[in-house]
């Protein structure tokens, strides 16, 4: 049982796992499925600065942080109890384009050659994380949600403007990942 | 009377283009919150393990190079679906007796240059907001970064939020 917990997981399972958050925390206690509300929760809470858009009671949305700090918990312990040993296996179309951008390292979830501390302070890490972290965060509140609320939730409840809000992530992405993403890892 | 207008005031702001937002008349003491935290765990596991959190699977899907990420979001979407459809059939409520609600969402045009936005910063960092937190909890302490970069991103979007197209 757990040999089989440690392969990574197919999409026909994590799926419907993840699909199964939004009747759960609808029936445990009347949540809409979302993460992205969490950020503004968290400068509602820490650095409000009398900016009406941060003036609520965030202490009514705990809930959401409480979800988030067990989304950080299972992220370790998926890492460190159920981990597999094996590389990421990539399609080899992605891993040779990579590798003229000096990604070779497939242990990890995220590149390991380009996000590390070093190269934070280099312009390359420093747009893809610290750039790349602004534009999630702005662009999510500024679009109402990410992918959990308006992908997931909001297309679940048959919301048109969520749909528009997934097909301009999608926009976002492939223009980023095809055409500018490739400049950025030059650097 | 006043408190009701306050609360409704709060309650305005909260839903301010926001989702996840649910009032309650039914107070809870603070340990109620930890059932949100069990699922959190558990959402968090199926995250790394199907490799949701991976930059490389996130790159895959922009590139249309493999399918999993498609497979995952529309399955995920298709269970959401019939969930919401059941729970609205059968009239299903939550484990504390009330019906259960959700807000509907109102169109504005936030949601084509947020969402372009935000489609951007999804491609460069490999995570939406939820990997994020995952990606730390993983041991890629320097994601910690990106995340505190993204809480700023919301904090300047609420500051210049009068400003922006809507």
């Amino acid at each position: 049982m757990l040999e089989f917990l440690k392969q990574p997981w197919a999409w026909y399972v994590a799926g419907p796992l993840v699909g199964l958050t939004v009747p759960l925390l609808l029936i445990i206690g009347n949540k809409s499925f979302g993460i992205s509300s969490s950020l503004r929760h968290i400068c509602a809470s820490c650095i409000p600065a009398n900016i009406p858009f941060f003036k609520y009671d965030w202490k009514k949305e705990t809930w959401n942080l409480f979800f988030v700090f067990g989304i950080f918990l299972g992220g370790a312990i998926a890492i460190n109890l159920l981990s597999n040993p094996a590389s990421i296996e990539v399609n080899p179309k992605l891993a040779k384009e990579l590798a003229d951008y000096g990604i070779t390292n497939y242990d990890n979830l995220i590149p390991e050659d380009i996000i590390n501390w070093q190269s934070l302070f280099t312009l390359k890490g420093f747009i893809l994380m610290v750039i790349g972290g602004f534009l999630v965060g702005f662009g999510t509140r500024y679009a109402g949600g990410c992918t959990s609320g308006h992908a997931i939730m909001g297309l679940s409840h048959l919301q048109l403007p969520s749909l528009i809000a997934t097909i301009c992530f999608m926009i976002g992405g492939l223009i980023m990942a095809n055409l500018i993403l490739p400049i950025i890892l030059s650097l | 009377m006043q408190q009701n207008t306050d609360t409704e005031k709060d309650l305005q702001t909260r839903e301010l283009d926001a989702i996840c937002v649910n009032e309650t008349p039914l107070e809870h003491e603070w340990y109620h919150n930890l059932k949100y935290l069990i699922i959190g765990i558990l959402f968090g596991i199926v995250f790394v393990k199907s490799e949701v959190v991976s930059w490389y699977r996130v790159q895959e899907m922009f590139r249309l190079q493999s399918f999993h990420m498609y497979g995952i979001i529309g399955s995920a979407i298709i269970t959401g679906m019939i969930s919401i459809f059941l729970i609205k059939k059968f009239n299903i409520k939550t484990i504390y007796g009330e019906p259960i609600k959700i807000a509907p969402k109102t169109f504005n045009k936030g949601q084509i240059f947020g969402g372009l936005i935000f489609g951007l910063g999804w491609a460069m960092t490999g995570a939406c907001p939820g990997p994020l937190f995952a990606q730390i909890g993983t041991g890629a302490i320097v994601v910690a970064v990106t995340l505190l970069s993204a809480i700023g991103g919301t904090w300047v979007y609420g500051l210049l939020r009068e400003k922006l197209p809507h």
